[in-house]
């Protein structure tokens, strides 16, 4: 119980640190960024939509900073998240229609690649020293493929020449959303081939860990062990694979970040709605509340998904039950 | 120090390879380009040819050239945010292994906390709030891609360092009475070295792709050539659509190019750190020369004593 309460601690910490973050950078930032776009903005939006942005950012208000940073949290635990200036829409609105749409393609292509990834990992650690060691440059060179190049080839390949699969967008244009067969039916449809470039890109990366966690636990006595008493190799590889998957897991909630950042940009290739796809538009058109409030969520979220990863570590290994385990 | 030797395995070899001819690339690319790489009066959406080695984009520009071009600025930011990052990580993970106590905690929090946050979030946000000169700036953009990479190697830092602290050399030397600064410099400082090295890697792998993906987004500047900014024209061009696979491809794989090649290298410095996984990693041809099994066995770590006639000593 220690151990997940320390980790709970951390990510509370992480968060009030995005928070403040997220409150300073505009206003301690050099050249003054906000006062540049309210200048900017002078005529294009409506007068009170200047001094929902200005209060926002606590422009012209002459308030202490302490003051401020009161309001803001405050606002925040309302789930204030300020105005989008090009969508004229609440933030906390957007988010809130578009986020499930990023959890939903991120989510299953993280479980799917960690899962395929690892059970690669282990056979090919158990395998080690054949010729199937020749997937380790190739997977190594599938690694360092950024995401959304390989999204790019994948729509260029299989959607635009072979036709396998929809080019773009999250559904069939013709279907109303809905909770019918047909419509879920087409989500699905075209979720896959922006799910296999993430899993592609990403799979590597399990993959080798896996591969050498298990080449390094095999040489343990346990499994020297189990195979003098006679065990079917299969067990004898299954009882290999169960101890050296836990650096695995451990690592889950350290590169859930890395995954989510990479993935982001998926959305963005392959037009599917989402907070990725708000993030580049937020950033295109200069919208600061929405890409704050997009930093916001995504980080919070992140967080939430490390805790999740560390309570499955905790629920494997048993050493982290035992009072007088540490870290 | 004597001993430090990476495994000379194929892997290595082909990522020292590629390393050096990256690097070659990044010195000599802009004197080898045959066009200027702005230059767009060719015809546009050309497929290769002897003229074009890599076709034409959609504006008429050289896509040989570009990628040539492109090499320098690309690796000069992934490198000096690498090269940043790393001091930072140095700084923060040493001190916070070797120091113990409080210190540790606080500067463990702080790394924790630069690991959790996702970095390229937090990255946008960062380089859109820079004032508008700074933000194509590329010392200014290796500095904040710095700033949100170094978390990695504090922490692997740190448990190298934590786990060296307590050595019977380290003790030995503190019991002489060596100053403090000798013991982290001269003790323990050697023995990080291939960490150090593979976390520099890492970071400099980490600063390419993500300063591409900044480009890829045309948050740097759109008309510097990068192979980011290569990408950002044939996605705004729809060139995937159009199936210019030309245009598209090469910036792509140069990129996971110079990935592979660090990662390659990465794999010797683990090799090296970790005995036990040198035993797949030996060829096949030393294995047959010192009598070794084909396959290692189970539950056995076979370490070759490669300058001996002797067969390999399993223990």
């Amino acid at each position: 119980m220690k151990l997940l309460i320390r980790r709970f601690s951390l990510y509370l910490i992480t968060a009030w640190v995005a928070i403040t973050a997220n409150f300073l950078l505009p206003r301690l930032m050099p050249g003054n960024p906000i006062e540049q776009l309210i200048a900017k903005l002078q005529g294009r939006v409506t007068p009170q939509m200047i001094r929902a942005i200005k209060l926002q950012f606590g422009q012209g208000l002459n308030q202490p900073l302490v003051v401020q940073y009161w309001h803001y949290v405050t606002g925040l635990a309302h789930g204030q998240l300020g105005e989008s200036i090009t969508l004229s829409q609440p933030v906390s609105q957007i988010l809130g229609g578009q986020i499930w749409w990023t959890i939903g393609l991120i989510g299953t292509a993280a479980i799917l690649s960690f899962l395929i990834g690892t059970t690669l990992g282990v056979l090919f650690g158990w395998t080690r020293g054949s010729r199937l060691d020749v997937v380790i440059p190739a997977a190594t060179f599938l690694q360092s493929l950024p995401y959304y190049f390989l999204g790019t080839i994948l729509i260029m390949y299989f959607a635009g020449h072979l036709h396998w699969f929809p080019i773009m967008n999250a559904y069939d244009p013709a279907q109303t959303p809905g909770w019918s067969w047909s419509y879920i039916a087409s989500v699905l449809r075209y979720g896959e081939l922006p799910i296999l470039s993430i899993v592609l890109s990403s799979l590597a990366g399990w993959m080798l860990g896996m591969r050498n966690m298990m080449v390094t636990t095999i040489s343990e006595d346990f499994v020297l062990m189990a195979v003098a008493k006679g065990l079917p190799r299969r067990k004898v590889m299954w009882h290999a694979a169960r101890n050296a998957v836990l650096p695995s897991v451990a690592n889950l909630a350290l590169t859930i970040g890395f995954l989510v950042s990479g993935s982001l940009l998926v959305e963005q290739v392959f037009n599917y709605p989402g907070v990725g796809n708000l993030l580049v538009n937020a950033v295109g058109n200069e919208d600061y509340p929405l890409l704050q409030g997009i930093f916001l969520l995504v980080t919070l979220t992140v967080l939430g998904a490390n805790f999740l990863a560390d309570a499955l570590y905790y629920i494997l290994d048993p050493r982290t039950r035992s009072s007088r385990h540490q870290q | 120090m004597k001993n430090f030797q990476v495994p000379r395995s194929p892997k290595v070899i082909f990522g020292l390879a590629g390393l050096a001819l990256f690097i070659l690339l990044t010195i000599v690319g802009p004197w080898l380009a045959p066009y200027d790489p702005s230059f767009s009066g060719f015809l546009p959406n050309v497929a290769p040819s002897w003229k074009h080695l890599l076709g034409t984009t959609g504006q008429g520009q050289d896509v040989f050239s570009q990628l040539l071009v492109g090499c320098r600025s690309t690796m000069v930011v992934g490198f000096i945010a690498g090269f940043v990052a790393t001091v930072i990580s140095i700084v923060i993970g040493v001190a916070s292994g070797y120091l113990g106590g409080k210190a540790d905690e606080g500067l463990s929090v702080l790394s924790n906390v630069f690991l959790a946050i996702p970095g390229l979030p937090l990255l946008i946000v960062l380089n859109s709030y820079l004032p508008t000169g700074q933000q194509t700036n590329p010392l200014v953009i290796g500095f904040v891609i710095a700033l949100t990479g170094w978390a990695w190697g504090a922490r692997v830092l740190r448990a190298q360092t934590l786990s060296l602290r307590d050595r019977d050399f380290v003790e030995a030397a503190r019991i002489i009475g060596e100053k403090r600064g000798r013991i982290m410099f001269g003790e323990i400082g050697p023995n990080l070295l291939p960490i150090l090295t593979s976390s520099l890697l890492f970071t400099i792998l980490y600063s390419v792709g993500v300063y591409t993906t900044l480009a890829f987004l045309g948050l740097t500047n759109v008309s510097t050539w990068n192979w980011g900014t290569m990408l950002y024209w044939a996605q705004s061009s729809n060139a995937g659509l159009a199936n210019e696979w030309w245009w598209i491809g090469p910036p792509g794989i140069m990129i996971a190019l110079i990935g592979t090649s660090l990662a390659l290298i990465n794999f010797g410095i683990d090799e090296f750190i970790n005995p036990r996984l040198r035993a797949g990693g030996i060829s096949a041809k030393a294995r047959r020369k010192s009598g070794a099994p084909r396959r290692p066995r189970l539950g056995m770590t076979p370490v070759l004593r490669v300058t001996s006639k002797a067969g390999p000593t399993n223990d």
